[in-house]
């Protein structure tokens, strides 16, 4: 049984098919990464898999458990967490009131302020900033902080590095790395197929809503890759 | 009738217009929502103690059941009608509160016909500290404004401090994020609808045990506290004791300056010329509606 | 027939590969419509001649009704201004006809105008300070705005004061010239308020309007001038509403404050367009004639027959939010006002004859 499966789904919004029978199979402890153009459905499929959107037909089994008809909020329960595009933080609350409410649901673990404040030391010195005033850089690792402190099993995370100075990039990274080991595993969608490509352990491609290519990163060629990004 | 105590009145008005404005404020801040039957619910929360105080219950127990039944009510409201009104489209909730405000007024015209009615309060409604000659300050309205400025604060330490008040800043800060930290917006709003029923309720009975009242009053009220929450900046809850002072102080001295029947027609120049000037009002926190 | 772009009808244009067509706003269907509302208008115009005075003077009811909910469906339906406010332009319209007609002895029938262009003045410089204001509370705002003039108007004895006044200059027309007078001016305005609205919709304004009410951002962002087509709309609805407060006034003979600035005006526009529907301008007609025979036949049970209509209007505006119009629309798509533009595919040499109904194009860029 895979930690998260995905079977034939297909996602509309109104009379636009945007997902065509997908399916995935991750494994827990994995940093599984989906790449593709803009307009491919990986963003459509992570907020599927987060609960925002609901099939129109197909499954998504989490730890063998159908949730595609869950409520997105009742998925932090258990165990699914997001870290949205656009960073999405609170805005009129500081950086320690938008991780307290990352911990709402009450899941138990390891990630508490604290040990977030240490995988971001940058946040610390913030605590009492309203989140409207931090950088782009701050605000993203914020959001990740944030989706951590419900200490979830899986962390969906969507475009996390676009818009980005390089070196926030990196210590974003750096932080995903750790992640799997803390217990968590990572679904990662990412426009930018370089970086995600050190760190992820298994790969899939989409085009226009469907699965172009999947495999694991050091199998493949980067042509392939380039071939399945583009659809030539 | 010197000036000064005029101005006081007007000041302790604007605690009763800050009770009635709270909820609306909340409520627009947490949803979005602007809840045309805000006043009426308000008269319905004095009908009921109305209702209590006849079949012989004491006035203090009425007022606490009355309140006790416009939070529950507030809740199942949100839950059961208001939150399907939300979405993109803004007529929705306006038609429908509005239509809600209708079916409460008549509900009541039919139950209780268009009879002034009061609740009455006994000596504390006229009794008056005198400060000195020409200075006096009623009692009531003294209270009132006291009770405006304990659950203005005690909703804000809500906010601030705890678990659900922050669930109720992050909703409003951006719904679909919440949902996806775990809280569930239908409850959320629920939540916030109850209390905002709850604060006008306690104004309400404060109206009713100050003047008389009528099925038909709901609108009145209304007007004065979005002009208090206009006055006062959509973001802000202190704003709104600040919104209602100042309505309440234009009218009280318009009334004195002109004659009685121009001090309402005080506070809407007085709205008006704060709408031209600062069209978000003194503590606004957003600038987009 | 015209094709675009210089390419002659059912040759294919470019390397798109796309057929030839045209924008087009008619049908065979309009066509009949046309015919039969004008044969409608005509009819109704006859009414005074062979019906009872009752019969005429309800009929001026039902005229006010549908002037009213086309004025409010043109603020709210079309360009998203929900205004709970707009009795004060009705109230002004009253009044407008007794001071142009009583006070400066201009002749009833054109003193109706002149209180639409009153009410219409009045609102131009109201406009900008309301619109300040968004969605709800901008309804409470005009709500605030008519309130203010209601008790002005109460509170100054040369308009009466609290027990208004009655229009002499009307009360003192010959009776038959009154009641056949007032009705065809409330004909006119009926039939006015709805081609004023339809005409604004067919303009470029229209479609502009359309684009503000779906997404006032991106209409922004495409170069529509927000708010001078908000206070177009205002302006013309204030004009409406004012001569339709004029007639109203005309037909009963009194202007008093209480009546005049009814929230009640309100209450029926609300009612009409949730019934009716929203957003077309069949809708509020549809909504104003149903919504006549509701009153003429329950008005009588006072409290229990508004109660009622509240839960309509609750319950309606919940499940079907389009209205009974826009339960007719979905099912058979008719659209009786061309108001709408539509693509006309031309005929291409190896294809059938091309279809007369236009495709129906929801969003098209100005």
């Amino acid at each position: 049984m895979s930690f998260l499966e995905l079977q034939d789904v297909s996602v509309f919004y109104g009379d636009f098919q945007a997902l065509f029978t997908i399916s995935l199979s991750i494994e827990e402890g994995q940093t599984f990464a989906v790449i593709g153009a803009n307009g491919a459905g990986k963003s459509t499929m992570l907020r599927t898999v987060a609960g925002l959107l609901r099939p129109r037909s197909g499954r998504i089994l989490f730890e063998g458990e159908p949730v595609d008809h869950v409520s997105a909020h009742k998925r932090v329960g258990m165990g699914i967490s997001m870290v949205p595009e656009g960073r999405r933080v609170f805005a009129s609350l500081t950086v320690n009131e938008n991780l307290q409410v990352g911990a709402y649901s009450g899941r138990k673990g390891d990630w508490t302020i604290e040990s977030v404040y240490e995988l971001f030391p940058l946040l610390k010195p913030l605590a009492k900033r309203q989140a409207a005033s931090l950088s782009g850089g701050e605000q993203q690792a914020l959001a990740i902080g944030r989706a951590l402190m419900s200490n979830p099993r899986l962390v969906l995370l969507d475009e996390v590095s676009l818009g980005l100075a390089p070196v926030v990039i990196k210590r974003i990274y750096e932080a995903m790395v750790e992640l799997p080991s803390r217990g968590t595993t990572v679904l990662v969608v990412e426009q930018d197929v370089q970086h995600v490509l050190t760190v992820a352990d298994h790969v899939a491609c989409f085009l226009e809503g469907r699965i172009s290519l999947q495999g694991e990163p050091a199998e493949l060629k980067s042509d392939e890759i380039t071939a399945a990004y583009f659809g030539m | 009738m010197n000036w000064v105590n005029v101005a006081i009145q007007g000041i302790l008005l604007g605690g009763l217009y800050a009770l009635f404005a709270i909820g609306l404020a909340l409520v627009f801040g947490v949803m979005r929502l602007v809840n045309l039957a805000h006043g009426d619910l308000g008269i319905l929360a004095a009908f009921i103690a109305l209702g209590f105080v006849r079949s012989g219950v004491g006035l203090p127990a009425s007022a606490v059941l009355s309140v006790i039944i416009m939070v529950a009510v507030g809740y199942v409201l949100q839950r059961g009608l208001l939150n399907f009104t939300l979405g993109t489209d803004d007529t929705r909730p306006i038609v429908v509160t509005f239509g809600l405000a209708i079916i409460i007024q008549n509900a009541l015209l039919l139950k209780f016909s268009a009879d002034e009615q009061g609740l009455n309060g006994g000596s504390l409604e006229t009794a008056s500290i005198h400060i000195s000659n020409r200075l006096a300050i009623g009692w009531y309205p003294l209270l009132v404004f006291i009770l405006a400025v304990v659950i203005i604060a005690a909703l804000q330490a809500f906010l601030n401090g705890t678990k659900m008040g922050r669930a109720f800043r992050a909703t409003s800060d951006d719904r679909e994020a919440a949902e996806l930290m775990g809280m569930n917006n239908r409850h959320v709003y629920a939540l916030a609808m109850a209390v905002s029923l709850g604060t006008v309720a306690i104004g309400g009975l404060a109206l009713a045990v100050r003047t008389s009242f009528d099925p038909t009053s709901g609108p009145f009220n209304l007007i004065f506290a979005f002009e208090a929450v206009i006055m006062g900046g959509m973001g802000s809850i202190w704003g709104t004791l600040l919104g209602g002072v100042l309505l309440g102080a234009a009218q009280t001295l318009g009334a004195q300056a002109f004659g009685s029947g121009w001090g309402i027609l005080c506070g809407h120049a007085v709205f008006l010329i704060v709408l031209a000037l600062k069209p978000s009002g003194f503590f606004a926190k957003t600038v987009t509606a | 027939m015209s094709a675009v772009g210089g390419v002659a009808a059912g040759e294919r244009v470019g390397r798109s590969g796309l057929p030839a067509f045209r924008v087009s706003r008619s049908t065979r269907l309009h066509l009949v419509v046309l015919v039969v509302s004008i044969a409608i208008v005509v009819g109704l115009a006859t009414v005074p001649m062979w019906a009872q005075v009752s019969v005429t003077r309800t009929l001026i009811t039902l005229f006010g009704l549908i002037a009213l909910a086309q004025m409010w469906n043109l603020l709210g339906g079309f360009a998203g201004l929900i205004s709970v406010g707009q009795q004060a332009y009705i109230g002004i319209g009253a009044y407008g006809l007794w001071f142009f007609g009583d006070e400066l002895h201009i002749h009833p029938f054109l003193a109706v105008p002149c209180a639409a262009v009153l009410a219409a003045l009045i609102a131009l410089p109201i406009a900008p300070l309301l619109f300040r204001l968004r969605g709800g509370y901008f309804a409470i705002g005009t709500w605030v705005f008519a309130e203010s003039i209601r008790i002005i108007v109460s509170n100054i004895q040369a308009t009466g004061g609290g027990s208004g006044k009655t229009v002499v200059s009307a009360a003192l027309l010959p009776r038959d010239t009154r009641i056949f007078g007032t009705y065809w001016v409330g004909l006119a305005v009926a039939v006015g308020a709805i081609l004023l609205v339809y005409l604004l919709l067919r303009s470029k304004r229209g479609l502009a309007l359309t684009a503000i009410r779906d997404n006032t951002l991106a209409a922004q962002s495409s170069g529509v001038n927000v708010f001078t087509s908000k206070l177009i709309v205002y302006v013309a609805a204030a004009f409406g509403c004012g001569a339709m407060g004029a007639v109203v006034a005309m037909n009963l003979l009194r202007i008093q404050p209480a009546a005049s600035f009814s929230i009640n005006w309100t209450a029926f526009a609300i009612f009409i367009v949730v019934i009716g529907g929203f957003g077309s301008i069949e809708g509020p007609i549809l909504g104003a004639v149903i919504y006549f025979a509701l009153q003429q036949t329950l008005s009588q049970y006072g409290s229990t027959y508004f109660l009622l209509l509240g839960v309509i209007a609750v319950v309606m505006a919940t499940k079907l939010p389009r209205g009974l119009w826009g339960l007719v629309t979905a099912r058979w798509d008719i659209h009786l006002f061309p108001v709408r533009r539509g693509l006309v595919l031309e005929s291409q040499p190896d294809a059938p004859a091309a279809s007369e109904a236009p495709l129906p194009v929801e969003h098209v860029t100005p």
